[in-house]
């Protein structure tokens, strides 16, 4: 009979181990599998009962104990027990189970189980290992959603859609519309059997012909003016682009972006079993991400989030080679930064108790623009209640911030150099001086207030009373734009650093230190596209912090010429995802991750794209000298009316 | 399995009474082979009972002018199901496959246009469901379409008794003191159709109308029942109808 229909196999295929079992020995232990049902509270094992078969986990959850009777493990669907004692010569059972919910157990054959071990190292290893839940690394749970090697059948979830050609358009819409599905799959009988076909329940032969998608129903249909009585196979799209069940997730997401669709047919063997949506893909990504961040917030000790640090690089190794643009990768990285922080607070709390004023931890600098890069340092500060007494409470937030700030420091995010952070006494205030300092700044700059507006008006609340860094984010887009003297101070420091192009367009290299012959691509590169973009921002008075969203905000005003923005846009974009390149590239080599590329490692086309990147920060430099005059005094209030005005 | 009869029983109607009765009537010898099995001893406790989940899915609802389309059978007892045994057929029905059935069972035209009749899986069906007692959801259906199905092929309809996961549930939910003051009180009655029974058992949903699926829910439905409503004690006289 065919089990298939009864989705036995399906099942199984979205979880470990079976997940990454071949189709052949997946289609063996569901055609093996035996069922039954436990009611909640009921015993499923007992301790010293011979053990016949692996327990399968359909719906439902089960505890397992330990010999002293303490819980050991709890078990929910897709998980597997039992395994660890069928390998046993005597097969008895060493841990009681019982059922907490009501369970469907699917079992199967101790045989089959062995079989299967036999045949797949991966699954012998996954049960031999104990490679339950429990015990798995965060290195292996991240491996197993990695992209290149998970396989498109696990995103699978629900049988596709099918229809017969000579189904009109409106029946086959409200299937859609039953099923929910955003396609539907044109199949048709066929008299031979053919490399094209497969097999129905029905025994007849049978072919996928055509697709047609809810785009399709407005291309096709609506725009062309067809009636709702139309046949499907007269509007369907013939070219199926699909893909076999086997394969990678990220060979689908090739094969998506090669052949310009969203919708991809799955097939095992020949038969249609589901269809990925990119948006399948794309929710499975930020799940992986994501994982990182869980496990940071269940750590009990910095010593203990210290030990996952390893694992924020090797992430940002595979995001790279999984092909992620630099946004993707720096908002990973810095929303798994800001996790490590809020940990760490959390932690310190606990330790400390509640703190005796409201107060919160803010980030600065690329941190809070969510452009952060592996080596990142840490920056960082403390905003305190106004009600704040140094003498009762000072102890207090010195404690917090040397708990944080060492942590950070363990966890690989190096102490700030310029001491930019909540340990230094000077960041560590009320909101009133706070409120001070920038308005001081901005109000007479001089070169370290300058520097420092240039690293503190980028800031982010991490923990805490997040409104007190809204009121200073507010203060400093209300401020900044009428203070043209300001503008154009900052303007004048925001082209200190040039990008490495000589008169000729030929690179001109930076002969430091043992980088002879490279260009330092932060410096050079995306750290004046930032201070530039900075600029413009604090003039428009825009209040985002990331810099492709700053950039968002200028293009709304006429602050720059047509097209600028795009251009910038790309540079930015294009220098940070080398930069990244390179620094995975170094971390896979075991080196340490900087920011200098010699030119002569990058391929010609992308040197090409280089030099672009490089003269669209030059000409932007030389815009802002031009935008941004140092004002007369007599100059000075218009100019500030100018950059306000022209939103 | 070797039928014994017990006269004592008072359960009406009395099943095997019924069908040695008609092993001594009938003159068609597959149905005769079939009734000399016989049924269960009505005193068995439920959970040494061999079963088997069966569903049809049809034309329409009655018996007497729409036909079977699929059938799925499950073979099981309360502590094993395995879908390995399962039996699934298409069939082509006699009459007029409607607009609407194709809508409802997505079994199309195209497929029943090449199915075989009835006729052709009777023996495996019956070789199937002798000496194991039957479980449906909704026995009214099935008893009704199998009689009408072996009447029209071997001039004498089949019954036997059934387990009806729907009327257990009907007891427990609809007849029930609480069901019936809580009708009273205005409030909806529990939906006792397949799907909705399983989610009270926290079962898993199943994409529903397909004929070997529904007999796998069904018999998973039994199982969650017995447990949580009798035991396997229970002599399967209690449950049948």
């Amino acid at each position: 009979m065919n089990v298939e229909q009864l989705d036995i196999r399906g099942h199984l295929a979205q979880f470990a181990p079976f997940d990454n079992l071949p189709d052949a020995l997946l289609d063996r232990i569901a055609g093996e599998v035996e069922i039954r049902y436990f009611q909640a509270g009921s015993e499923l094992l007992v301790k010293d009962q011979t053990i016949e078969s692996l327990w399968y986990i359909r719906s439902g959850a089960v505890e397992m104990y330990q010999r002293s009777g303490r819980l050991f493990n709890r078990l929910s669907e897709g998980d597997i027990f039992g395994y660890s004692d069928l390998l046993r010569s005597n097969r008895r059972v060493r841990y009681p189970i019982s059922a907490i919910e009501d369970t469907l157990i699917y079992f199967i054959p101790g045989d089959v189980f062995e079989a299967v071990c036999e045949e797949d190292d991966d699954f012998a290893e996954f049960v031999e290992t104990g490679g339950q839940r429990l015990k798995v690394t965060v290195e292996q749970q991240r491996d197993d959603s990695g992209l290149m090697t998970t396989r498109v059948r696990k995103l699978i979830n629900r049988q596709p859609q099918m229809v017969e050609a000579a189904t009109s358009l409106q029946q086959a819409a409200q299937q859609m519309r039953d099923a929910n599905a955003t396609c539907v799959l044109v199949i048709d009988v066929t008299e031979t059997q053919s490399a094209y076909t497969f097999t129905g329940p029905d025994g007849r032969h049978w072919q996928l012909n055509g697709i047609l998608t809810d785009r399709d129903f407005c291309t096709r249909v609506l725009a062309e003016g067809k009636s709702s009585q139309t046949p499907v196979g007269e509007v369907m799209s013939r070219k199926v682009i699909v893909i076999q069940s086997d394969e990678s997730v990220y060979e689908a997401m090739l094969s998506m972006l090669r052949n310009q669709v969203h919708h991809l047919p799955v097939l095992h063997r020949r038969q249609p079993v589901g269809v990925l949506h990119l948006s399948d893909i794309v929710r499975h990504e930020t799940h992986s991400s994501l994982f990182l961040v869980n496990n940071i917030f269940v750590q009990n000790s910095p010593e203990q989030l210290a030990r996952l640090s390893p694992e924020v690089r090797t992430g940002f190794v595979r995001m790279v080679a999984d092909g992620a643009n630099s946004e993707m990768v720096c908002r990973a990285l810095a929303t798994i930064g800001r996790a490590f922080t809020q940990r760490l607070i959390e932690l310190a709390e606990h330790e400390l108790g509640p703190a005796p004023v409201p107060y919160c931890f803010m980030v600065l600098g690329s941190m809070a623009r969510e452009e952060p890069t592996i080596n990142a340092d840490q920056d960082n500060a403390l905003v305190i209640d106004d009600s704040y007494d140094p003498a009762r409470h000072g102890k207090y937030f010195e404690a917090l911030a040397t708990f944080v700030c060492d942590g950070l420091a363990a966890c690989g995010y190096p102490y700030c150099k310029g001491d930019i952070m909540a340990t230094n006494p000077r960041w560590r205030q009320p909101l009133q001086v706070w409120k001070a300092y920038f308005t001081e700044w901005m109000d007479e700059p001089n070169g370290e207030r300058l520097l420092h507006s240039s690293i503190f008006f980028d800031l982010a609340s991490v923990h805490g009373e997040a409104p007190m860094v809204e009121v200073l984010q507010d203060l400093i887009a209300d401020l900044a734009p009428q203070r043209p003297i300001f503008l154009a101070a900052l303007a004048r420091n925001a082209k200190n650093r040039t990008p490495p192009l000589g008169f000729f367009r030929q690179f001109v290299m930076d002969q430091d230190g043992e980088h002879r012959k490279s260009i330092n691509l932060k410096r050079r590169g995306t750290a004046p596209l930032t201070d530039l973009v900075r600029v413009h921002a604090l003039a428009c008075g825009s209040k985002a912090q990331n810099s492709f969203a700053r950039l968002d905000d200028i293009a709304e005003t006429k602050l720059l010429a047509d097209g600028v923005t795009e251009r910038l846009r790309y540079a930015f974009e294009f220098m940070s995802i080398v930069r990244i390149r390179h620094q995975a590239d170094a971390i896979e080599q075991g080196a340490e991750p900087d920011n200098s590329v010699d030119p002569e490692n990058i391929d010609s086309r992308e040197r090409h794209h280089l030099k672009d990147a490089f003269e669209a920060i030059s000409n932007a430099q030389k815009f802002l000298s031009f935008r941004y005059i140092m004002p007369t005094k007599q100059g000075a209030a218009s100019a500030g009316d100018n950059a306000r005005g022209r939103r | 399995m070797i039928p014994r009869f017990a006269m004592k029983s008072k359960v009406e109607p009395n099943w095997p009474d019924y069908l040695a009765a008609r092993a001594q009537r009938t003159s068609e010898s597959r149905l005769a082979s079939f009734f000399a099995q016989g049924t269960l001893d009505p005193e068995t406790p439920i959970g040494e009972a061999p079963l088997v989940a069966m569903d049809f899915e049809t034309t329409g609802l009655d018996g007497s002018r729409h036909d079977i389309v699929s059938v799925g059978v499950m073979p099981f007892t309360l502590s094993r199901i395995r879908p390995a045994d399962g039996r699934y057929w298409v069939l082509s029905p006699r009459r007029q496959l409607s607009d609407e059935s194709v809508a409802f069972h997505h079994i199309t035209h195209a497929e029943v246009a090449d199915a075989p009749d009835f006729a052709t899986i009777i023996d495996d069906l019956l070789g199937l469901l002798a000496g194991r007692l039957v479980v449906v959801h909704y026995r009214q259906l099935e008893r009704t379409f199998l009689d009408a199905a072996i009447r029209e092929r071997l001039g004498e309809g089949l019954l036997m008794p059934m387990i009806d996961t729907m009327s257990l549930e009907a007891r427990l939910h609809r007849q029930s003191l609480w069901a019936r003051l809580r009708r009273w009180a205005g409030r909806p009655m529990a939906s006792i159709r397949l799907h909705e029974s399983r989610q009270r058992y926290h079962l898993p949903a199943y994409t529903g109308h397909h004929a070997l699926v529904d007999s796998l829910a069904t018999a998973e439905l039994l199982q969650a029942q017995i447990l949580h409503h009798y035991d396997w004690q229970t002599p399967v006289s209690a449950l049948w109808r």
